[in-house]
């Protein structure tokens, strides 16, 4: 039971802790401050957030975003000081681009092209079948039809 | 007989699909690993060089902006006592600094000034002149996301060049030195 209990205590530690907590006055500055650290991208650690992330470079951005909000500034403005100095790169979620157009429209391509693929397939399988039923020349179904009629008549 | 003979070239190319899927996957698999993901082009470059005023290592009392060096070709090199590759770096920008190609410039990058003037007494100062960014601002507005970066500015203040990680030598006469050369040449 003791371990239970332990076990349950522990899944929640994650929600518990974030790594280091800061309190706006302003319940809709403390949201965009959430949401902001979620999406922009440690770049010391490259696969976690600046939420999640302990690398100093992180704390700084963190702090950065904190200054910006509470000097008022939009959401979009944080964003834009963040991909003038490190590129789209620190953007968890790229904006779509020439350069990122890959990105966008891959996945949606490949799927495509899967369907594709799935209906050569079998209109290739269907054309196949009929050609084995129906025969081949009309040279050969006569042929056929000569060998029928000869066995009818012996 | 020619049925026979397409049939059994279909076959054959039934065969071969899993080897052309394994050669187009080894391909890819190969680009991506000599992708650098490490290094991330940065959005200064062609840019004029962020605005900075700040204190001088070795003069604290003075400041160093980036207006002062307008009209020169630089170089700014983060530093940081505490980062080990700056230490494999250093000697190769001690041998840069003199062939007095350019005008080098430290950024000391979230460090201790006692420590940073220990280590360019110890080991050798390179830099024309080093300013302090101890809470790493300066760093920031330059993109700076791992010691050492090195950026190339030319006569008008735009960043020309950026290298991220130490500079080996082979970078330096490879890359550098042509840069600066012509750099040097354009009109300020």
């Amino acid at each position: 039971m003791k371990a239970y209990i332990l076990i349950l205590l522990l899944c929640l530690s994650p929600l518990a802790s974030a790594i280091d907590s800061r309190q706006f006055a302003n319940p809709e500055q403390q949201q965009a401050y959430e949401e902001l650290t979620s999406e922009l991208r440690c770049l010391v650690c490259q696969n976690q957030t600046i939420a999640d992330s302990n690398a100093e470079l992180a704390g700084d951005l963190r702090r950065q975003v904190q200054e910006m909000l509470e000097q008022g500034k939009s959401r979009d403005d944080i964003v834009t000081f963040m991909t003038d100095r490190y590129g789209d790169f620190v953007l968890y979620k790229p904006p779509f681009k020439l350069k990122t157009g890959l990105l966008w429209v891959g996945p949606v391509a490949f799927l495509l092209l899967g369907l594709l693929a799935i209906v050569l397939v079998i209109r290739h399988k269907k054309t196949a079948v009929t050609d084995a039923t129906i025969g081949t020349t009309p040279e050969k179904l006569a042929k056929i039809r000569r060998l029928l009629d000869e066995g009818e008549h012996s | 007989m020619v049925d026979r003979r397409i049939n059994s070239a279909t076959k054959m190319l039934k065969y071969l699909i899993p080897l052309i899927l394994f050669i187009i996957m080894a391909i890819f698999l190969a680009i991506g690993l000599n992708l650098k993901p490490n290094e991330i082009p940065s959005p200064l470059l062609n840019k004029p060089a962020p605005a900075f005023a700040a204190a001088k290592l070795q003069a604290p009392e003075q400041k160093l902006t980036n207006t002062d060096l307008l009209g020169q070709v630089w170089l700014l090199n983060v530093w940081a006592s505490w980062c080990v590759s700056c230490r494999a770096e250093h000697p190769v920008l001690n041998q840069l600094a003199q062939q007095n190609a350019v005008m080098m410039v430290g950024l000391n990058y979230k460090d201790d000034p006692a420590n940073a003037q220990h280590w360019l007494e110890s080991l050798g100062n390179p830099y024309s002149v080093s300013i302090m960014d101890q809470d790493g601002r300066i760093g920031l507005d330059w993109g700076v996301y791992g010691v050492p970066e090195t950026f190339v500015m030319d006569k008008k203040g735009l960043v020309r060049y950026k290298h991220t990680g130490p500079v080996t030598m082979s970078d330096v006469q490879a890359v550098f030195l042509p840069l600066i050369a012509q750099l040097q040449a354009e009109a300020p």
